[in-house]
């Protein structure tokens, strides 16, 4: 699947998007965070707190707990601060 | 009449209600949000990040909203994207209906809810050469939500 950072966790991670095949059981966002935090420290860094860590699941906003499915794309990003 | 719009370009707000102004309209509303100087002048520039396709996908559903929940004749939301210096314009939200009740609501729940739920994230650079992204403001939530209350606006004569 197709994962894309934005804002401070695009800087801390060092990259906008990337394909990763994440392991079998990966199956919610808080899931493949738990996965991301293990590939890194730039995503340890960026994952260290799930608090400020929103998401979406093919374009859709999902709470962390979502059932994953099989996506194209997941975004990772902060709060939104249009406007 | 429907506009959505991310674009770096600055927009022309005559302009845009010239063209929202249509076959019975009756009155048009419009907001411009304006990259807003620090009270100590220190801000530099705000530069503006979205997420290509979900952004637009996201301003749609507010105008589908928008356009189901108040008789109108058209609306317009314009979000500026990339790097905006005090002054310059950043957003404009418009609505266009037979009356001002509607399209004065449209327009100011056009821009509470984009606010909260579309992707856009905002870095500040300062004039001290520091750049940090801006946190999400917990009044903006409840700006938002406000309008799934009873006592919000609803199709207004």
């Amino acid at each position: 699947m197709r994962i894309l950072y934005f804002a401070w966790l695009r800087e801390r991670i060092g990259k906008s998007s990337e394909e990763l095949d994440p392991p079998p059981g990966v199956d919610t966002p808080r899931a493949l965070i738990a996965w991301l935090r293990t590939q890194g420290p730039g995503y340890a860094n960026a994952f260290s707190d799930e608090k400020p860590v929103r998401c979406a699941i093919d374009q859709e906003f999902q709470p962390l707990d979502a059932p994953l499915g099989s996506p194209k794309e997941i975004g990772f990003f902060p709060p939104v601060t249009g406007g | 009449m429907r506009l959505v719009a991310v674009q770096e370009q600055d927009f022309d707000a005559g302009a845009l209600l010239a063209r929202l102004s249509g076959a019975g309209t009756g009155g048009l509303a419009s907001f411009i949000g304006i990259v807003r100087q620090a009270p100590d002048g220190g801000l530099k520039a705000l530069c503006l990040e979205y997420y290509p396709g979900m952004t637009e996908k996201a301003l749609e559903r507010l105008a589908d909203e928008a356009e189901a929940r108040w008789a109108l004749t058209g609306c317009i939301i314009i979000h500026r994207v990339g790097r905006l210096e005090p002054g310059q314009n950043i957003v404009f939200t418009a609505a266009a209906s037979a009356h001002r009740g509607n399209a004065l609501a449209a327009t100011a729940y056009l821009i509470d809810q984009l606010k909260t739920r579309a992707p856009f994230w905002k870095a500040e650079e300062m004039q001290d050469g520091t750049t940090s992204w801006v946190d999400a403001r917990e009044a903006d939530d409840a700006t938002a939500a406000a309008w799934n209350t009873p006592a919000s606006p609803e199709n207004l004569p």
